[in-house]
């Protein structure tokens, strides 16, 4: 009894560290900008939530719904495109035996460990060479390309595609591309999840990329949007109070994914590290 | 003999079928890997050992071209004292806040593991959640609990007569340390976690039966068990803290203390688009892969190395 009090009042302990910047947010969102300064922070005062909310997807002819559009199109899209591209390289590797396998994991494997920023500047620098800089194409085509999920894939693939189903099919006739349609990629689908569910959070929480790529405002992902309104909050005071209402928008959806889909999360990203 | 003597050449013929079968599904990934991984290292490589120079009188007014630099880039950016104390300051923050985070997710991993069924939910999306807020977002947040005359943390403080200030010169860097904290613990937690479940349940009834008490079982059954999952995390932490970027940046306009070559990513940054030189950048993001990569697998060596007989759980 007394472990359990004291293991219950550590975490809460915890989850109040956690949960008070998020309490704060729920608070602010519904204040102007001169209470923001004005009222203590931890309590409400002459809440308006609608109203300021409704204002911060208006602003600007209503700029933050395209750029939350945005966000969404860029980790939907490449989330998508990811898990195909890496589902199809992980059956690859696991699954055929060829020369220069080994290798070409290595390589994607050495991959994972190089910084995304490191990459960013460069690839910056070769795309508006060949004019891709400044478009959806500069921020989407870095998006779908995961070497964490290749790995993830062909180390699942390897223990849940039994090579015998695999000989079974082609003594029946089917092409190597049906029997990773119908066989392969349903056997590998909780690793698929996984993989989907680590990108999308990957390229919604990117933000050196479109930084570095992008100086359209209109083809902004919400995280550069909203920094933007932080940058110009000096000259505009209001734009404060947008920068928090629109911070707890951006943040409401993917806290709800977070709450359903954690348990998706435990089940695949161990496969990984079990077994490597 | 005979039979000795095919069956190579039987296995090359279906290792040949099984390379063209695996060349389709794997031929989409590389390409894009070939354009998004390996050609940046390229031109950036290539970047690097080129500068800008410019003819005319006194270098004004006159044409512009690239010329071979050598290593000139190099050692402009190892020379400049910003840069290396940038990549001074990252690996004290990586040497400080990687074992706290690592540690705190781990006694929130055993605690939950401990905890009776009814909490376990609840306390573990709370501590999930903030992995789901950008580490922009989270700057900012907490750039608002910082910054006195918004932050009620600080008035709290001041109300009880301790002046504190998060962005001054020593703070801001712990300030930093904790926004990354926030944002991660949940997200190693869960990982930590997911390990823990994959330990059969026998191994800690034997061992009370044995008499152990829950104090040595963490220590000496659980422990060891995830040591896989705790090297994982801790490469990905390392890579993490070496790319700090969003944090600095959106802090930068609240805090003195930070300065445009704060961390390698944010001089790399200032330096193609603020100084406009991108050849010194290419140099720094050179850098900067190096070292992540060096550290990275530096770091799996060393544990693989101790842990060979260890891990097989």
């Amino acid at each position: 009894m007394r472990h359990r009090i004291i293991t219950v009042s550590l975490l809460t302990v915890a989850a109040i560290y956690f949960l008070t910047p998020v309490y704060w947010l729920v608070v602010s969102s519904t204040k102007s900008s001169s209470d923001l300064f004005g009222t203590f922070g931890f309590w409400f005062h002459d809440p308006h939530p609608f109203d300021y909310l409704h204002r911060v997807l208006t602003y600007d002819d209503g700029i933050y719904v395209r750029w939350f559009a945005n966000s969404l199109m860029y980790a939907g899209v490449g989330a998508l495109a990811a898990t195909l591209l890496s589902a199809a390289a992980g059956y690859a590797l696991a699954k055929f035996r060829f020369p220069g396998r080994e290798g070409i994991f290595n390589v994607i494997l050495a991959g994972v460990l190089i910084p995304g920023t490191a990459l960013a500047l460069p690839l910056y620098l070769l795309f508006s060479e060949i004019g891709l800089a400044n478009t959806y194409w500069a921020v989407l085509i870095p998006s779908i390309v995961s070497p964490f999920g290749v790995y993830l894939c062909r180390i699942y693939a390897a223990a849940a595609v039994p090579d015998s189903l695999l000989e079974a099919a082609r003594i029946d006739g089917a092409g190597e591309g049906r029997i990773f349609s119908t066989l392969g990629l349903r056997l590998m689908t909780p690793a698929l999840v996984t993989v989907f569910l680590f990108q999308f959070v990957h390229i919604w929480n990117n933000f050196f990329l479109p930084l570095v790529m992008l100086s359209d405002s209109d083809l902004y992902p919400i995280q550069l949007g909203l920094t933007s309104w932080q940058g110009y909050a000096d000259r505009q005071p209001e734009l404060y109070q947008y920068t928090v209402g629109g911070a707890f928008l951006s943040v409401l959806p993917l806290m709800v994914l977070m709450g359903v889909l954690q348990r998706y999360w435990r089940t695949g990203l161990t496969e990984g590290s079990v077994k490597a | 003999m005979r039979r000795v003597s095919k069956a190579p050449r039987r296995f090359t013929r279906t290792e040949a079928r099984s390379a063209r079968a695996a060349s389709g599904f794997l031929l989409p990934f590389l390409a894009l890997f070939l354009l998004c991984f390996i050609a940046p290292i390229a031109y950036a490589l290539y970047e690097s050992l080129l500068k800008v120079e410019r003819t005319g009188p006194l270098g004004l007014g006159g044409e512009t071209k690239q010329v071979w630099a050598g290593l000139s880039n190099y050692a402009h950016a190892l020379e400049d004292d910003r840069f290396t104390a940038g990549f001074g300051r990252v690996l004290l923050f990586g040497a400080v806040q990687i074992p706290l985070m690592i540690a705190f997710a781990t006694a929130l991993a055993l605690l939950l593991d401990a905890a009776s069924a009814r909490w376990v939910g609840f306390f573990r999306t709370a501590f999930f959640l903030p992995y789901g807020v950008p580490g922009v977002i989270a700057s900012i947040l907490w750039g608002f609990l910082y910054v006195p005359g918004i932050s009620p943390l600080v008035e709290m403080a001041d109300s009880m007569g301790w002046d504190v200030d998060f962005l001054g010169r020593g703070a801001v860097l712990w300030s930093i340390a904790n926004i990354v904290t926030w944002q991660f613990t949940g997200y190693n937690m869960l990982v930590l976690i997911a390990q823990l479940k994959a330990v059969p349940g026998e191994l800690y009834e034997a061992a009370r039966i044995d008499g152990a008490n829950a104090w040595q079982v963490a220590r000496h059954i659980k422990l060891p068990l995830i040591r896989p999952a705790l090297v994982l995390t801790t490469v990905f932490s390392l890579i993490g803290t070496l790319q700090l970027f969003a944090e600095p940046k959106v802090l930068k306009p609240l805090s003195n203390s930070i300065d445009s070559g704060y961390t390698p990513n944010l001089a790399a940054y200032n330096e193609a688009f603020t100084s406009n030189n991108q050849h010194i950048a290419a140099a720094e993001a050179v850098l900067l892969a190096l070292v992540a990569c060096v550290l990275s697998f530096g770091f799996l060596r060393l544990v693989g190395r101790r842990g060979k007989d260890g891990d097989n759980g």
